[in-house]
C-alpha cells in the first residue's frame, strides 16, 4: 500500500488533547477509550492525501492549513429560523450543538433528543454502524464529537417528517464542529428526516464534520434528504454509514450546493434479504467550489435491489467528484444493482472527475452502471430556442430537466419538494450572479 | 436449474489438458548467469553488440529500476517475484546468424511447424511450389511472420518482399545494427525508461521483439505478425516492440504467444511503443495464449506488459484489439495518447479468466489534441475461480476541445466462484468533450441456453455459441485467421467450465 502521508492532522488532535477534559461525557471509561482509540487511528492515518487512492481527487491541504478552533455558539432564541419542511416537528442544532430551546418536539410518537444528554446509556451505540477507524472523518469526529441527533422510532410506528436544522454561527477564527448523529427505525417503522444544513451567514471558515450511524430494522423505510447550503468559506466533510436488515429501505438524496470543498461519504450495507437503498444526489457547483461525493454499497445479503443516480452541475472554476463503488457479496446473489452518474459542465474551467466501480464475486446478478460527462447538448438547445425560448431560458429548463431525474427518484414526497425547490432555487442564484 | 447445476459440477472437473501448446523443446540454450546486476545488463547489450548509446540507456533504466516499487494497485494476487531467481537471457545456440530458414535449427522449425506458425514464405508469393502447403493456404494474402524464441528472433519471412516496398521488418536487435538512427529516434519515446516498475525492468533487460517502419504513403501489403515462444525454464522474457507508421501509411500487427507447461511461474514483461504520424493508422492485434497454469493455479506465465501508442499526426489513427486468454496474471493496459487533432483510438478486448487466472486489464485514452474519439469495448467473462477487472482511464485534456468517447464494458460471470470488477476512471477537462462509459455485469440467461439446448446444440457448444456472440464486438476487429483461431481459443479457455 502507498504510505499515507500526514497533512494537518496535528492541530486536530492538538485540539483534542487540549479538549478532551470538557468534552461530554468525560467520565464514562468506554467513551474515555473510544475517543483514545478514534485518536489513535486519526493520528495514524492523519488526513489522506491524494497519494491514497480513495482521495485521488479531493485535496484535503486547505483543511489542514485552516488551525480550527472550537466552536462558540452564538445564535440565541430570538433569530428566525427558516420554515420547516414538514408538519412543524423540528430539531435543531447549532454549532453541531442540540439546541432544545430552538427544537419543537413535543408530542412525537418517538424519542428524539440530544446525543450529549443520553451519553451514558449509549455505550455499544456510538461507533456500532460506523467503527472509528474506518475513515478519516469518522476518527476525527470521534475524538471531537460533542453532541448530535439521538432518534428511536419505535416498531411499527410511523414516523411522519421531521425537520433537522443543522447552523453554523460562525466566528471571526476559523471553527469547526463534528455532530454525531444516531438514528435507529425499529421494526416496520417509518420516517422522513429532512435536514438543511446552512451558515455561516457571513464569510467565516468553518468545518462541519457530521457522522451518521443509522439502523433501519427489518421492514422499515427511512427516507433522508440533506440539503448542503453552507457558507461558500465552509468545509464539509460527513460520513453516513447505515445498515439495513431484511425487508428495509433507506433512501438518501444528498444535494451539495454550498460549502468551499465538501467530501460526502456514504456507506450502506443491506444485510437482510430484499433490503433495498436509494442514494440519490446532486451537486451544483459554482466558483472555486469542489465537492466529492463517494458512494459505497454493499450487497452482503441476497436478493436486494439499489438504485443509485447522481448529478452534478459544474459552473466557474469548479471541480465535482462522484466515486461509487458497488460490492455484491458472493452470498448476495439475485442482486439487482444499478448506478448513473451524469456531469454538465458550464464552463470551460469546470473539471469533473468520476469512478464508478463495481466489484461482483456473484454470478446470478443484474448489476449495471453508467457515466457521462458533456456539455449541454446543442440539439435540445435549439429545440427550445427555435420555439421561441430565449437562450438562458432554455438553459436553465435544460439544467433543471437534467436534475429533475435525480431529484425524481426520491420516494417521499415531501422530501421530494423540498430538494426541487433547493434545486430551482440554486440555478436561478447562479443564473443571476 | 439443471444448466446451472452441471456448470458448477463440470468446473469442479475441470483440467488444464485444453492447453495444447504446453509442450517443451529439448535444444541447447545459452543462458546469462542467474540473477540480474548491472554485469548481466552488459552482458545482454554485448551479446547483441549494441552500440555505446544503448548500453547507456539500459543502464540508465537499471537504476531507474532499482530505485522503484513494484506496483500493488491492481486487482490481482500473487506471491513476491525473485527478480534474482531468473535468467535474463537465454538462446538457442546458433554457430552464425542463419542467412536462410534452411539454417535454422529444425529442432525450432518443428516447433513452429507443431504451433502452426508459418515461417515458410507460401509458395504463391516466390512463385514456386511449396510442398507441405496446405491448399487452403494458396488462394490466401500471406503473412510475415517474426519468430521470438525466449531472448532472440530466430527468423523473419518475406524482408524481401517488404523491403520492395520499404517496409522494415525485422527483430529490433537487427534494426539496432542496421537502422540505428531510427530506434534511437524513437525508442522510449512513447514509453520512456522509468514509466513504470516492469517498464523499467524490460528497459534494462530487452533481448529481442520486432521492428516495424512503414514509410510515407505505403500500405503494407501483408499482415505482420509476431509470435512469441517462451521456452526455457526458469527465464523471464522482455520483448520490446517499436511500430513506426510514417504519414499516410498503414499496417496491421498481429502478435500471438505461448509457452510450455510448468509449475513454477514465469514472468514475461514486454514493452510495446506505437508511433502514428499524419494520417497513419496501425491496427495492432494480439491473441494472447501463454500457458494459464493447470486446475489448481500452479504455473503459468505472469504477463505484465506496457502497451502504449502515442496518435502524434493529425488524423492518425490506433485501434488495438486482445483477445487474452492465457495467463495466470494478466497486467496490461495498452492505450492511445491522441496528440494529433482527429486522431483516433480504438481499445477492444476480451479476456476470459479460467480456474485460478487473474487478469487486470484494460486501457488509457488520453485525449489532448482536438476533436480526438476513442472507442472501448471491453468483454470480461470468468469462470472456475478466475478474478477479471476492467481498468481504464479517459482522460480529457482542457486543449482536447470536441473530444468524444464511448466506453463500453460488459461482464459475464460463469459460476459462483469467480469474480468481475469494473474500475474505469473518467477524468475531463473539457467542457465542450462529451464521455460516455456503460458496464453491465450478468451471467450466462437460461433461455439463453434452452434455446440452444432445445435445437439439439449440447451444453458446451450452447454456452460457446453465446459466449461468441457476447463477444462479437471484439472478434469482428481481428483479421479474419486471428479471429477464427480466437473463436476456436474462447471455446477451449473455457473449456470444463460449461459442461
Amino acid at each position: 500500500m502507498t504510505a499515507v502521508r500526514h497533512t494537518g492532522a496535528e492541530g486536530f488532535l492538538q485540539r483534542f488533547e487540549g479538549l478532551r477534559a470538557r468534552l461530554p461525557g468525560r467520565r464514562l471509561p468506554w467513551l474515555e477509550a473510544l475517543r483514545e482509540d478514534a485518536a489513535r487511528a486519526f493520528r495514524a492515518q492523519g488526513l489522506p492525501t491524494r497519494r491514497v487512492e480513495a482521495w485521488k481527487y479531493t485535496d484535503l491541504r486547505p483543511l489542514g492549513e485552516a488551525g480550527f478552533e472550537e466552536a462558540l455558539s452564538s445564535i440565541d432564541g430570538g433569530q428566525a429560523l427558516p420554515a420547516a419542511h414538514g408538519g412543524g416537528a423540528r430539531a435543531v442544532l447549532v454549532d453541531g450543538r442540540f439546541r432544545a430551546d430552538l427544537s419543537a418536539l413535543d408530542g412525537l410518537p418517538y424519542a428524539a433528543g440530544s446525543v450529549a444528554a443520553a451519553l451514558p446509556g449509549l455505550e455499544g451505540r456510538i461507533g456500532a454502524v460506523a467503527p472509528a477507524a474506518a475513515l478519516p472523518m469518522v476518527a476525527l469526529n470521534a475524538m471531537l464529537f460533542e453532541d448530535g441527533l439521538l432518534l428511536t422510532v419505535p416498531a411499527g410506528v410511523p414516523g411522519g417528517v421531521l425537520d433537522l436544522l443543522s447552523l453554523a454561527s460562525g466566528g471571526a477564527r476559523p471553527e469547526a464542529f463534528h455532530p454525531r448523529h444516531l438514528i435507529r427505525l425499529e421494526a416496520g417503522a417509518s420516517l422522513t428526516l429532512i435536514e438543511t444544513a446552512m451558515g455561516p451567514e457571513h464569510d467565516g471558515t468553518t468545518l462541519h464534520n457530521p457522522i451518521y450511524e443509522i439502523e433501519v430494522a427489518e421492514g422499515a423505510t427511512l427516507v433522508h434528504a440533506r440539503l448542503q447550503q453552507e457558507g461558500r468559506q465552509g468545509f464539509h466533510l460527513s460520513a453516513v454509514h447505515a445498515r439495513v436488515a431484511a425487508g428495509g429501505t433507506y433512501d438518501n438524496f444528498t444535494l451539495v450546493a454550498g460549502a468551499r470543498l465538501t467530501r460526502n461519504e456514504i456507506h450502506i450495507a443491506l444485510t437482510g434479504p430484499g433490503a433495498s437503498a436509494h442514494m440519490n444526489g446532486a451537486q451544483l457547483l459554482a466558483g472555486g467550489q469542489h465537492a466529492d461525493t463517494t458512494t459505497y454499497l454493499d450487497h452482503a445479503a441476497p436478493g436486494c435491489a439499489s438504485r443509485q443516480t447522481y448529478k452534478t452541475v459544474l459552473a466557474g472554476r469548479s471541480r465535482g467528484v462522484f466515486q461509487g463503488k458497488i460490492l455484491v457479496r458472493q452470498a448476495a446473489q439475485k442482486t439487482d444493482g444499478y448506478q448513473m452518474n451524469q456531469a454538465l459542465l458550464l464552463s470551460p474551467d469546470a473539471e469533473m472527475n468520476s469512478k464508478p466501480q463495481l466489484e461482483i464475486y456473484a454470478d446470478d446478478v443484474k448489476c449495471s452502471h453508467g457515466a457521462t460527462v458533456g456539455e449541454i447538448d446543442h440539439g435540445q438547445l435549439f429545440y427550445l430556442r427555435s420555439r421561441g425560448v430565449p437562450e438562458a431560458q432554455a438553459r436553465s429548463l435544460l439544467i433543471q430537466a437534467f436534475l429533475q431525474e435525480a431529484v425524481e427518484g426520491v420516494t417521499d414526497e415531501t422530501a421530494r419538494a423540498a430538494l426541487g425547490a433547493a434545486v430551482s432555487g440554486w440555478w436561478e442564484r447562479e443564473a443571476l450572479a | 436449474m439443471p444448466a446451472v447445476t452441471e456448470t458448477l459440477e463440470t468446473v469442479q472437473s475441470v483440467t488444464d489438458s485444453g492447453y495444447k501448446w504446453g509442450f517443451e523443446t529439448d535444444i541447447e540454450m545459452e543462458f546469462a548467469p542467474k540473477g540480474l546486476n548491472e554485469d548481466i545488463v552488459r552482458f545482454i547489450s554485448a551479446k547483441k553488440n549494441e552500440p555505446a548509446w544503448l548500453l547507456e540507456w539500459r543502464l540508465k533504466a537499471y537504476a531507474l529500476w532499482q530505485k522503484m516499487e513494484e506496483p500493488t494497485w491492481a486487482a490481482v494476487k500473487y506471491p513476491p517475484i525473485d527478480y534474482q531467481d531468473a535468467y535474463y537471457y537465454a538462446a538457442p545456440v546458433q554457430k552464425a546468424k542463419p542467412k536462410s530458414l534452411d539454417e535454422v535449427d529444425p529442432e525450432l522449425l518443428r516447433t513452429y511447424a507443431k504451433l502452426g506458425i508459418p515461417l515458410k514464405e507460401q509458395a504463391i508469393l516466390a512463385g514456386v511450389e511449396g510442398a507441405g502447403d496446405s491448399p487452403s493456404d494458396s488462394g490466401r494474402m500471406p503473412i510475415a511472420v517474426d519468430a521470438v524464441f525466449d531472448s532472440v528472433s530466430v527468423a523473419t519471412s518475406y524482408k524481401e518482399r517488404l523491403a520492395k516496398e520499404g517496409i522494415i521488418f525485422c527483430a529490433i536487435s537487427e534494426a539496432v545494427q542496421e537502422y540505428p538512427d531510427l530506434v534511437r529516434q524513437y525508442l522510449g519515446t512513447v514509453v520512456p525508461q522509468g514509466d513504470n516498475f516492469y517498464a523499467a525492468l524490460n528497459s534494462a533487460v530487452f533481448t529481442d521483439g520486432s521492428f516495424v517502419y512503414i514509410p510515407k504513403g505505403v500500405r503494407c501489403p501483408m499482415e505482420l505478425s509476431t509470435y512469441f515462444r517462451i521456452n526455457a525454464k526458469s527465464t523471464g522474457q522482455f520483448e520490446r516492440t517499436l511500430i513506426i507508421a510514417e504519414e499516410g501509411s498503414h499496417v496491421s500487427y498481429l502478435e500471438g504467444c505461448t509457452a510450455p507447461m510448468r509449475d513454477e511461474n514465469q514472468l514475461h514483461a514486454a514493452v510495446v511503443e506505437l508511433v502514428a504520424l499524419d494520417d497513419a493508422t496501425i491496427k495492432y492485434s494480439t491473441v494472447q495464449n501463454w500457458y494459464p497454469g493447470d486446475a489448481e493455479g500452479r504455473g503459468g506465465i505472469y504477463n505484465f506488459v506496457t502497451k502504449r501508442a502515442q496518435c502524434r499526426g493529425r488524423r492518425s489513427k490506433v485501434s488495438w484489439t486482445q483477445v487474452e486468454t492465457g495467463s495466470a496474471i494478466t497486467w496490461k493496459y495498452p492505450s492511445c495518447v491522441l496528440l494529433g487533432d482527429d486522431s483516433v483510438g480504438e481499445f477492444y478486448s476480451v479476456a476470459i479468466t479460467n480456474n485460478w487466472q487473474q487478469a487486470d486489464t484494460g486501457t488509457k485514452m488520453i485525449h489532448v489534441g482536438k476533436r480526438t474519439s476513442s472507442t472501448i469495448v471491453s468483454k470480461g467473462i470468468s469462470a472456475g475461480q478466475g478474478q477479471n477487472t476492467y481498468r481504464g482511464l479517459v482522460r480529457v485534456a482542457p486543449t482536447a476541445s470536441g473530444a468524444r468517447n464511448f466506453t463500453q464494458c460488459d461482464s459475464l460471470l460463469i459460476g459462483d466462484r469467480c469474480g468481475a470488477h469494473t474500475v474505469p476512471y473518467i477524468e475531463n477537462r473539457c467542457m465542450t468533450a462529451k464521455v460516455e462509459h456503460e458496464a453491465t455485469t450478468s451471467r450466462i440467461a437460461e433461455d439463453q441456453l434452452f434455446y440452444c439446448r432445445q435445437r439439439g446444440l449440447t451444453q458446451e457448444d450452447a454456452v460457446g455459441l453465446i459466449v461468441n456472440g457476447f463477444c462479437r464486438e471484439v472478434l469482428k476487429e481481428l483479421p479474419m485467421e486471428f479471429a477464427v483461431e480466437a473463436q476456436k481459443l474462447l471455446q477451449i479457455s473455457l473449456e470444463g467450465s460449461v459442461g
